[in-house]
């Protein structure tokens, strides 16, 4: 039993099956790449994951109890956390305010009414809030507001929000997207460091080869809303079927 | 100091010996001097600029922070003024009861119609607080007309009960026997100062209200309601629930317009329909937008601009006019006359409209930021001539927007 | 039966004022994805264009009549309008009598050159903003608007009669069979309800069959895409601004018989027919119709007496109590597509 249980689930978009019938099962503490073609469907697979989307057939278990009709905050608060394509992250709010929400949100759940706090009483949270910021060496921009980082940054930061509330599946969705080759070994290097740091089960969706290949332990590959094989990086490099989804979408 | 930082507290003295000057502040010019028609320190001017701060003070914490855009505010107000003079006519002149009443009336209507509403965002949220206002407005004035007494309004007649009515109690509204229309008169060579209970009585509220504000702005929940205006998407997903949050903000600046429609019945002990109409809604957007929403200042600044506004502009007709334009040429002051007249007097709401549009499409964030942006004009001005320093020192922001 | 049916005629005027209105602001949404407070200020212009119109060709000459004179003893003044003196006391007389209808044409050049400038001048600037600055600054406009018709026109309501051949009642009732005197409809209601299908064919017809048409349609589902095939849609859009604020203000036109027009008759039109919008659905043109008529007859339902017997005060609410119950339950509205305006 891994910690990610998905069985059978469909998604179908008027005419469009975006996804068929996926079953897939990602073990606890491992990195699980999830690869596959533009349109194979990686990404509604995601929002069904999160509670944005809520597939027609299937079930997803999470840690033994299933997702399925949750709110995203339910989701969260069960130990799920996702990074997505383009950053979502509060722009009007400095980078330290965006750290402290994850803060709160951890340590008193869905809504609290604390009208009467001030935010430098909570002296835990605000260490806490920058504790994870140092370990993502942004301890110089906290005070700048969220939307005037660069690209780089926000994602940093949006997986730095994840990251405080120590999640126990962490969903990224291609995080190296329009990154500096530079950026991306970073990136990669800090993903590598947290996996191995913490409990943490990772499901990473990559364009990028070079980063799934470096990362990932078991690889699924989706094409047009199945998976068509899965498997360890070693095994799927060369696969003949593998290339055929590809073929003529990468060189690798 | 009252759980705040040292630079909030040095805010809020700055703010309180403000209000409690007013009175003298607002009366810059002598008596009898041609400028005198500019002062503004008459009682029922200066109560309605301490009762609108509150409205649009707590009109602010649910714009302001958390970006919803409501159309129905006024309906609370409304409900605040007959909760208030339904006291009155009950239990006695003293408003302490009404206005007790006023703020929990107002507070559960609030939660209903806010729980309703928050299921939806956006114009949908918008529209859903319109229609709810108007219902009330339309319902106030036709079926429910034994507790609003319709189209007259509500007041107090001698053969209500008054329960609480001693012998010989005041027949005007009071705290505890200090009569609200009570004044002292202090002149001073040509000035002549007012000093009225009725506005001292609200402006210590209103004092207390921006207090609470000032609270919810630092707080955590002031925090998290700008969260929702920034990316309530990313506010779910990071395990929030964003609903309690805005139906909190909801309710809390339903009261404090519940509370100024209680202090308005308090100064004037009437309450009538039209104080629900929309439009009277679409004032206090206007008065949180001019002034600047999401600042604490803004608010009150934007009330205060145009309640003073209204009073100074429509006082002007066409003999003021002439008197100004008097060194003018015949032809020429009949034409500029003209030219300004419609701006004026029974025109001023035409010139708020115009306001209102060059501060939406110039100004989005209101007074605050021209002040802010003539500031830092000013400041570039002065420091070209000292040494360049900042560039090197990037200033930091404070945590919380001012 | 026919009470019924009374209701249903007495619902059909205000209801083509609503789903006019609506249709014009779902135009200005669906294509532009602005929202327009300043909407029903376009149609009070539009009534006040009419009534200008009457002003205008009223205007008159005044001689002295030396052989009658006043109570005064002075002579007496004749009023000769302009009109009567150019083509004859008939055709002027005429004129006068029709300046309702004519009120059309004379409206349509206004509206349309209204609805340019507004687009270009301002409406153009907040395509990119939030929509809560759209309706602020919309809404500021709105006020500006009614406030300078206030100063040229006055605060009391100008009485506009239709002609005089549509003024008063017939017996819709006993002409299509049933009892005499029971169904008493005046004229100029049922005019007004031709008017406005008569409009709501053209604004359909021109959108579904003519290739301007085509490309708006093609505009309201993906703008961009639009965009990128070489299209210009920014002018084809400042075009149907313009088509919006005449349809809007014919509906003004035609409406002055009905009720007086006044300054604020645009707000107090306004509120309703957002309400209309949302309930058919933001951004579907059908929608909007449906919901206008609906919510017209509803409301005449509404004010029946052996419904408000049952329900008092149903009569001021249902409108609102219908776009809450529907934003409750449809969120979507009645017709909406999916995905617009919501976040």
């Amino acid at each position: 039993m891994g910690i990610l249980e998905i069985k059978g689930v469909g998604k179908r978009f008027g005419g469009l099956q975006a996804l068929g019938d996926v079953n897939l099962s990602v073990e606890e503490n491992s990195v699980h790449a999830i690869i596959g073609p533009n349109g194979a469907g990686k990404s509604t697979l995601l929002n069904c994951l999160i509670g944005k989307l809520i597939p027609d057939t299937g079930s997803v278990m999470f840690d033994g109890q299933s997702v399925l009709g949750r709110a995203p905050h339910e989701i969260n608060q069960m130990g799920i956390s996702r990074v997505f394509q383009t950053p979502e992250i509060f722009g009007d709010l400095t980078v330290f305010e965006n750290m402290l929400i994850p803060c709160f949100a951890k340590r008193d759940g869905a809504y609290r009414l604390h009208a009467f706090e001030t935010i430098p009483a909570e002296k835990e949270i605000v260490e806490k809030a920058e504790a994870m910021l140092e370990d993502v060496n942004m301890q110089d921009k906290i005070h700048m507001h969220a939307a005037s980082l660069s690209r780089g940054d926000k994602r940093r930061l949006e997986m730095a929000m994840c990251l405080v509330q120590e999640p126990k599946l962490l969903l990224l969705d291609e995080p190296t997207a329009g990154m500096a080759r530079a950026d991306t070994n970073n990136t990669i290097d800090l993903l590598k460091e947290i996996n191995a740091k913490r409990d943490i089960t990772m499901a990473i969706i990559e364009h990028d080869m070079h980063v799934v290949f470096s990362l990932a332990e078991r690889i699924t590959v989706l094409a047009q809303g199945t998976p068509l094989v899965e498997d360890t990086p070693e095994n799927i490099k060369g696969h003949p079927k593998v290339m055929e989804a590809y073929l003529g979408q990468t060189q690798q | 100091m009252l759980g705040l930082e040292n630079k909030d507290t040095k805010f809020l003295l700055v703010v309180v010996a403000l209000t409690l000057c007013t009175p003298i502040i607002l009366q810059p010019f002598p008596e009898g001097s041609s400028l005198a028609q500019f002062n503004a320190g008459y009682p029922d001017l200066m109560q309605r600029f301490a009762i609108f701060g509150i409205f649009a003070i707590g009109f602010n914490i649910l714009f302001g922070l958390t970006g919803y855009l409501s159309f129905g505010h006024a309906a609370f107000l409304g409900v605040g003024s007959y909760s208030t003079v339904w006291m009155f006519k009950l239990l006695s002149y003293n408003v302490l009861p009404g206005l007790v009443l006023a703020v929990i009336t107002s507070g559960i209507f609030a939660l209903f119609i806010g729980y309703i509403s928050l299921r939806r965002s956006g114009i949908y949220f918008s529209i859903l607080t319109l229609a709810f206002a108007q219902m009330s407005f339309n319902l106030a004035y036709s079926v429910l007309t034994p507790i609003t007494n319709g189209e007259t309004g509500l007041q107090v007649y001698t053969d209500d009960p008054q329960y609480l009515m001693g012998e010989g109690a005041l027949t005007t509204t009071h705290v505890f026997g200090l009569a609200m229309n009570k004044s002292l008169i202090v002149p001073i060579g040509g000035w002549e100062f007012n000093f009225n209970v009725g506005y001292y009585f609200c402006a210590i509220i209103a004092i207390l209200a921006f207090y609470l504000s000032l609270r919810i702005f630092r707080s955590p929940f002031g925090l998290m309601l700008r969260a929702v205006k920034s990316n309530q998407q990313r506010m779910n997903y990071t395990g929030l629930n964003s609903r309690p949050y805005t139906l909190a903000a909801f309710v809390i600046s339903g009261m404090y317009a519940g509370l100024a429609g209680g202090l308005l019945a308090s100064m004037d002990p009437l309450a009538g329909a039209e104080r629900m109409q929309w439009t009277a809604s679409g004032e206090v957007v206007i008065m949180t937008i001019l002034g600047g929403a999401g600042t604490l200042m803004g608010p009150v600044l934007g009330a205060g601009f145009i309640k003073y506004f209204e009073n100074i502009f429509s006082k002007i007709n066409d003999n003021v006019l002439h008197g100004w334009f008097s060194f003018l040429p015949d032809g020429i002051e009949d034409f500029f006359i003209n030219i300004v007249n419609p701006f004026f007097g029974e025109g001023w709401h035409l010139t708020l409209g115009l306001l209102f549009m060059c501060v939406v499409i110039f100004l989005p964030g209101g007074l605050m930021e021209g002040g802010q942006r003539i500031l830092n004009l000013l400041k570039r001005k002065s420091k070209d001539t000292a040494d360049d320093d900042s560039a090197h020192h990037p200033k930091q922001s404070p945590h919380v927007a001012e | 039966m026919d009470a019924l049916l009374l209701q249903i005629l007495n619902g059909l005027d205000k209801g083509s004022a609503y789903a006019l209105i609506a249709l014009g602001l779902t135009l200005i949404f669906g294509t532009l994805g602005v929202v327009n407070f300043a909407h029903g200020a376009l149609f009070m212009i539009g009534a006040f264009c009419a009534v200008t119109l009457q002003k205008i060709l009223s205007l008159s000459s005044t001689t002295l009549d030396p052989t009658k004179t006043d109570f005064l003893g002075n002579p007496a003044k004749i009023e000769t309008p302009y009109v009567e003196s150019w083509f004859g006391p008939e055709i002027g007389a005429a004129l006068i009598d029709w300046s309702v209808p004519l009120g059309i044409l004379f409206a349509i050049p206004i509206m349309i050159s209204i609805g340019f400038i507004m687009e270009r001048g301002l409406i153009k600037h907040f395509y990119k903003r939030p929509h809560a600055d759209q309706i602020l600054v919309t809404f500021g406009l709105a006020i500006v608007l009614q406030e300078v018709i206030k100063h040229f026109y006055g605060a009391n309501p100008i009485p506009t009669p239709a002609p005089d051949a549509f003024r008063g009642s017939f017996d819709f009732g006993s002409m299509l069979g049933f009892d005499p005197n029971v169904i008493i409809y005046p004229y100029w209601r049922l005019v007004y309800f031709f008017f406005s299908v008569l409009i709501i064919g053209g604004v359909f017809a021109f959108l579904q069959f003519t290739t301007f048409g085509m490309v708006v349609r093609a505009g309201m589902a993906d703008r961009e895409t639009v965009g990128l095939l070489g299209i210009n849609i920014d002018k084809r859009f400042t075009i149907m601004f313009g088509i919006a604020a005449a349809v809007a203000g014919l509906a003004g036109v035609m409406y002055t018989p009905i009720n007086s027009p006044n300054y604020h008759m645009g707000m107090d039109f306004l509120v309703l027919s957002f309400v209309v919008v949302v309930v058919g659905g933001m951004g579907s043109l059908p929608g909007a119709v449906l919901a206008g008529f609906m919510l017209g007859i509803l409301e005449s339902f509404a004010s029946m007496n052996q419904i408000k017997a049952i329900f008092p005060g149903i009569d001021q609410i249902i409108i609102y109590l219908v776009a809450i119950l529907i934003l409750l339950t449809r969120p979507r509205g009645l017709m909406g597509r999916k995905g617009v305006m919501e976040d």
